[in-house]
Order: structure tokens, then sequence, then C-alpha cells
């Protein structure tokens, strides 16, 4: 008997993304401008998925709604922003290699801060409001506020500058085009850290345990597997990368203050949303396309700049109103 | 008769401010499949969950090989060597048929001659190997339940109204499947509403109504007892034959 072909990749919502970014070229009408655009919005956009990746597997695999996400966002970027300084000296020399010591334990201890705060943040917040919804909301919403007033009593309520490397500074010039170094930087991990997550999703147990938890736990636990250990670890890692994000941002910004994390969280629903929630690959889709609207609205039309996100995701309900990579729940 | 793999001994389970079971006292016999039978709202899909944990016996004991699992948790329930088919078959849309199988493998990569011997009674799977399981038929989409359920030899496999809602043709292929399935020793207790497919594989019945196991006996005795059910099932056999 001859086997049918497997899955097939949905391709309309990356059709939709190349169509939005040539109808931008044809309203900004200057390539070295719109190629400026595209990559600040690209990187934008990577970086919120970063940051909200972890969010949408969270609620996908166990229905919480942890409004507290941007606390792990701003602990990366303080914690990103206090190693820096350490590496003051390696951060400010002119060599690359140098830079690199700088850069590479800013956001390593970045990392690894917030995973670490998210496996307690788990524990003793979330634990004991599984599956009540209300709870979670008011619960991880008052966390998030305690946990910035810690930030302040440790950090100061003062702006925290975040400055990047020095040869990461400035942009490169191609003719009359310039692309900012670390935008290309943040396109560069974003796209790494979203192929490891697919790898991770489509080619190993764990991935494939994580994608049915987020579509049947009950039948998942039926099979013999224990997803609350699952969950935890997903919440810890999802945090981590929300403290990667969050010390990219921050870099991103040069700058890092205590709302930086809240800041976020209207961007990040509205990806996750837009995207399906439960969906990486969604996630992924929502984010590009957020990206990609902010920074060509806000150069075309700059009023409307703050809500065109908003635009954006009911336009995609309208048009999908599972989200573009809806995940099939049972 | 065989000795019980399985026995329910006074089980309770309340689910909110409902009483479902009120008492429920089953065995199941080692290398038998015990039908288990009884009007709709009878208990019998809480019979089989309270039995995995996934909804939490209120008192009573449930002993499986000697060891009573009633405070156990889901997970370490399925590990003692039990297997669940819900009646909505729960299988996972978004992954493929092999990625469904693969996990229900829990020692290792399924069996090469495990999944022929599976491919030879439902040979569909083997067709649509790389098709995410979302795009099966619902006959497609129960074999696959079934195949998960027995993609590893287990000791007892807990299957809800498997031939709901499927064509005639299925239902018969389905039944070949259990007839294999039988002949491995694989111990059964399959919740049925179709009389003729109880009658034909079961070996031991078990009729439920409001909460309680109110007939237990052999298959045949009661397939040759209209009168008993028409009054247990409210059926009469020539309306199902």
């Amino acid at each position: 008997m001859k086997p049918v072909a497997g899955r097939s990749v949905d391709l309309v919502p990356p059709a939709l993304m190349l169509a939005i970014a040539l109808g931008a070229l044809a309203l900004i009408r200057n390539p070295s401008t719109w190629v400026t655009l595209t990559v600040a919005g690209l990187a934008m956009g990577l970086l919120i998925f970063l940051m909200s990746s972890g969010l949408t597997l969270v609620f996908g695999l166990m229905d919480v709604m942890n409004f507290a996400h941007g606390l792990f966002i701003a602990v990366g970027a303080y914690v990103a922003a206090s190693t820096i300084k350490v590496f003051a000296t390696a951060a400010g020399s002119e060599s690359f290699l140098a830079n690199l010591s700088a850069i590479v334990p800013a956001l390593t201890a970045a990392t690894i801060v917030a995973g670490v705060l998210g496996l307690f943040f788990e524990r003793l917040i979330i634990r004991p409001v599984y599956g009540q919804h209300l709870k979670q909301i008011l619960i991880t919403t008052g966390g998030m506020i305690v946990g910035e007033q810690l930030i302040v009593v440790l950090w100061g309520p003062d702006l925290l500058p975040l400055a990047r490397p020095t040869t990461f500074r400035g942009s490169f010039l191609i003719e009359d085009m310039a692309i900012e170094k670390f935008r290309l930087i943040a396109v560069v991990i974003g796209l790494a850290v979203f192929a490891a997550m697919m790898v991770l999703l489509n080619r190993t147990r764990i991935g494939l345990l994580i994608r049915a938890g987020v579509e049947n736990k009950e039948m998942v636990e039926a099979m013999g597997y224990r997803i609350r250990r699952l969950f935890v670890a997903v919440f810890a890692a999802g945090s981590a990368l929300a403290g990667l994000g969050g010390a990219l941002w921050g870099m991103y910004q040069e700058s890092v203050q205590v709302h930086i994390g809240a800041s976020m969280m209207v961007l990040i629903f509205i990806v996750i949303i837009i995207g399906g929630l439960g969906s990486v690959g969604g996630c992924f889709a929502g984010a590009i396309l957020v990206g990609l609207v902010a920074n060509y609205v806000g150069y075309l039309s700059p009023k409307i700049a703050l809500g065109s996100n908003i635009l954006l995701m009911v336009i995609v309900l309208l048009w999908r109103p599972q989200g573009l990579y809806p995940v099939s729940r049972s | 008769m065989a000795d019980a793999l399985l026995s329910l001994a006074g089980v309770h389970t309340h689910i909110g401010h409902y009483h479902i079971l009120q008492g429920v006292d089953l065995a199941v016999p080692r290398g038998e499949l015990t039908m288990l039978l009884g009007r709709n709202g009878a208990g019998k899909t809480t019979a089989l969950r309270t039995i995995l944990g996934l909804w939490r016996a209120s008192a009573g004991a449930i002993r499986f090989s000697g060891t009573d699992i009633a405070k156990y948790e889901t997970p370490a329930i399925a590990k003692l060597g039990i297997a669940y088919v819900p009646e909505s078959m729960g299988i996972f849309a978004g992954l493929t048929v092999r990625e469904n199988l693969l996990l229900a493998a829990r020692l290792g990569p399924p069996d090469e001659q495990r999944l022929d011997w599976i491919f030879g009674f439902f040979p569909p799977l083997k067709k649509f190997w790389q098709l995410p399981a979302g795009r099966l038929s619902g006959g497609q989409k129960q074999m696959l339940s079934i195949s998960r359920a027995i993609v590893e030899p287990r000791k007892l496999v807990l299957i809800d109204e498997p031939t709901k809602g499927l064509a005639p043709a299925i239902i018969n292929n389905l039944i070949e499947a259990f007839v294999e399935l039988k002949k491995t020793g694989t111990t059964i207790l399959m919740v049925e509403q179709n009389f003729h497919a109880a009658k034909s594989l079961g070996d031991a019945a078990a009729v439920m109504d409001a909460g309680r196991i109110v007939y237990s006996g052999r298959m045949s005795d009661l397939a040759q007892d209209s009168a008993q059910q028409t009054r247990l099932l409210g059926l009469s056999l020539e309306a199902h034959q």
C-alpha cells in the first residue's frame, strides 16, 4: 500500500507577511528606508517572539493565564544590566572577542536567573491556583506588582543604562542602506532560538509530549506521563526565554526601567492571540507580523502607530478566529 | 471463571454535587473481555474514568493485581499496565499517526512486529502513517486510538464505546481487531451500547443502572435471555440483530 504524504505547512501566513512587506515597499517608495524598517521590524518581532513563546506554551499546556510574565522580562533586563557593568572593561573594548566575553555572560545570567525565578514562581504562585482562571489573573497580577517593587528595592527606581558592547553599536552601511548591527544580532538570536524550539518540538520525545499536552493533557496523563512535571519544565524554560528576551530588549533600547516587562505585555498578548494560543509556530508568525506592522505604520502614519497592532489583531481574528496556526484541542 | 485482574468494591464517585457511582462492585476476570453494559447515564464511562483515576473515587477500593489503586494518580495507574481508549478517542490531531503511536509506546520505539500485527487489522494506519491524525476519518481515528492502547502489551485495556457513530463495515473491522487482541490474552473491560458487538465479543458481562452493578454473569447467558435484556437494558434482541 502506498503511504500518503505527510503534513503540509500552511503557507498563507508567510504569504501575508510577504504581501505586507511588498505593500509597504510600494507605499514607502524608498528601498533603503524600506530595508532599514524591515530589518527593524524583524528584530522587534523576533525579540517579542523570544519574550512570548514561553507564555503561549504555558497557556496551551495548563490553561494558565500568567499576567506576571513581564516580571521575568524585567528581571532578565536588570540582571543583564548588572552583569554588563561587572564586565564593563570588556564591554567597552574595541575587540569583538572582548565584547563577546561581556555579552555572553550577561545574556546567560539573565536567562538562568529568570528561569530559576520561574521555577519558584510556579511553585509558590501558580500551583495553588491551577484551573482557576480568575484567581490566576488576580494572583499573577499581584505577583507582578510585588516583583516590580522588589526590583525597585534591589536596583532602585531610576532608569538604568544598558549599553551595548562597543562593536555591537552602530550600523552596517550597504550603499545608502543603514542596517543597525544589534538588530541583525537580535534577528540571528531570535531565528536560532526559533529553530531550536522547532527541532525540540518536532524531533524529540519531550517535544512530542509538549505538543500532545497542549492538545489533550488528560490523554497524555492516561498514557502514563506526568504532565505537571512537564509543565514545570516548560514554565521555567518559558521564563528563561523571557529573561533572554528582556536582556536583548533592554540592550535594544539601551536602558532598563522597572516597567520594561509590563509595557510589553499588551504586545505579547496580541502576538499569542494572533498566533493561536499554544502554538509556537503561530507565535513566531504573529510576532513577525506585529514587528513589521509596528515599524511600517510608525514610519508611514505615526498617529495611528499606537493602535496598529490592535487593528492587526482584529483583522486577523476576523479572518482566522482561532489564530494563524490554531492548535487542535480536545 | 478466571481470577479477577481488576476488582471494584463499594466504589463511589462524586462529580461536583452529583453522586454518580453509588457503590460499584465489579470483578474483571483475567484474560477475558468483560462487557460493561447499561442505559445512557448509568455510570459506565464514570466507572472507567474512576478506575484510571481521571475522576477520584470518593469511597471504596479498586484493586488491580491485588494492589489498591484508588488513591493513585492517573500516570501511576497507567504505568501499571492499564491503557485507555476514551469515548472521544482522545487522539492528538496535530500529531501524525506515527507520532501518536510513538508517544503511546512508553518503553521506546514501537516494536516492528507489533506494528505489523496492528497494520494487519488496521491497514489505513500504515497508509496514513505520516498524516496528521486530525485528517483521518472517524473510523480511522478510532483505529488509531485503539492501536495506541495496544502498541505495547498491556495487562488491561479500558475501552469506552468503540463502535459509537461508526459505519457497519468499520464496526466489523473493529470486532475482528478485538478478536485478535483477545487471542493475546489481554484483559479488556469494554463499555458498549451496540448489543450485537457486545454479544459477539464479550466473555463476561456486567450491567449498570443508576450508578450500581445490577447484573453480573457470562455474556452468553445474557445474550440468550431476552427477558433480562429487556429488563436491564430496555432492548429487544431482535431489534439489535
